[in-house]
């Protein structure tokens, strides 16, 4: 193995030691989720003033935007995980990537929802056919595949293969919807919020945004942590360790 | 790193650039097609000639909305840096509706005339509360006031 990468890397990769870092950190970080969820709705719902535009409809942006920030980052997290279990073969990198996409896709879903909602009383249409709406749905799609080519093959690690590939090729979706609203002239207004530059939009609208944002993350962090360990048990439940915790379990 | 895993990675990496490439280009070739709407001045040009039915964006003409009394046929002006074109709708029109604001209509042309079959309004990436709204207009206005006070004032002056 290459020896830039520090052995407790090379530790927290093997599927007993995973296990249990998972389980001990998967309740901290629910925990975050569930109270910075509450403060940022509380901040975006109560809190935050009316738009000058569009009143208290703009509302929705504190589940709409966070959502599709997690489809785009939860899609790249998935594309690096499959390079890395294609390359290396690295079991835990496979099970990141596979356990990714399910919720992956739900906050793409969540984005196309809400959107639309939006867009009705806003633009006045729920659905039309611009560049960052039909990206983003294309994103859906790739989800849909990934994890339906997984689960088309008999052995789940050959599976894996194949749809880590294709969680690979998708990878070129995701710029394109985020500049789909530079390169093309499209309904959907350009990005607000911006890490080079200020952002547009009103400090006290952008605090619950943000924090909506780092709740996002850590639910998907607990989410990811939990089906990690479920599909770790079942997919060594021949091994030693697997068999330790069944003892424990069984004699409770 | 060991040769399985270089070929494993060389396999990776080409299939990836081969797919940026092939996407790429298609997207590059589509650019043209891609674009969702037509700007007066585009329409003007010619641009929009080979399509019957197009999108035309622009900036509702302030002062240019006038409604029929006895239906729900709306004519206004959509404009755009340099051009502007006559738009003519019957039917609802959405909340964000009114002067400056973006709008997309979708139609066809009737010699200089737009006839949209649906209306879109586009709203900016800005989100600002109504009174800090409200508190910019007024500065802007009492710039205004002030240029327009200091131009009032300059045939009074003596002249050099």
């Amino acid at each position: 193995m290459s020896d830039w990468i520090p052995l407790w890397l090379h530790k927290l990769g093997s599927p007993p030691v995973f296990y249990r870092f998972a389980g001990a950190l998967r309740p901290w970080m629910l925990a975050l989720a569930l109270l910075l969820g509450a403060v940022a709705l509380y901040g975006g719902l109560v809190l935050a003033p009316a738009d000058y535009q569009q009143g208290d409809a703009y509302r929705i942006i504190f589940i709409h935007v966070p959502s599709a920030w997690m489809s785009l980052f939860i899609y790249g997290v998935m594309a690096v995980a499959s390079f890395i279990a294609l390359v290396w073969r690295i079991k835990l990198a496979e099970v990141v990537a596979m356990e990714s996409a399910p919720v992956g896709a739900c906050f793409t879903f969540i984005t196309l929802v809400t959107g639309s909602l939006w867009g009705k009383p806003m633009w006045g249409t729920w659905w039309t056919w611009d560049a960052r709406l039909t990206s983003e749905l294309v994103l859906l799609f790739l989800y849909l595949g990934v994890i339906g080519l997984y689960h088309a093959f008999e052995d789940r690690r050959q599976g894996a293969r194949a749809a880590a590939f294709l969680a690979i090729v998708g990878i070129i979706n995701v710029p394109i919807v985020h500049f789909s609203v530079n390169w093309w002239n499209t309904l959907h207004q350009g990005s607000t919020v911006r890490i080079l530059g200020p952002s547009k939009m009103s400090g006290d609208m952008l605090w619950p945004l943000l924090t909506m944002m780092a709740a996002t993350k850590f639910y998907y962090l607990a989410s990811l942590f939990g089906r990690i360990r479920a599909d770790l048990l079942a997919m060594e439940s021949g091994k030693d360790w697997v068999r330790q915790i069944a003892a424990r379990e069984e004699a409770r | 790193m060991n040769p399985t895993r270089k070929r494993r990675l060389t396999i990776v990496v080409s299939v990836l650039a081969a797919a940026a490439v092939a996407i790429g280009l298609t997207v590059f070739a589509l650019q043209q097609n891609m674009n969702y709407l037509f700007t007066p001045s585009q329409v003007q040009s010619g641009e929009a000639s080979a399509y019957k039915t197009f999108r035309l964006g622009g900036m509702v003409k302030a002062g240019s909305i006038q409604r029929a009394s006895d239906s729900l046929k709306v004519t206004f002006t959509v404009i755009d840096a340099g051009g502007a074109m006559p738009v003519e709708y019957t039917g609802i029109l959405p909340d964000l509706f009114r002067d400056n604001q973006s709008v997309i209509a979708t139609g066809h042309m009737d010699n200089a005339r737009f006839i949209a079959t649906e209306v879109l309004a586009k709203h900016d990436e800005t989100y600002m509360p109504k009174e800090l709204k409200d508190a910019m207009a007024k500065a802007h206005e009492g710039k205004k006031v002030d240029g327009a006070a200091a131009q009032d004032n300059k045939p009074g002056a003596p002249q050099p």
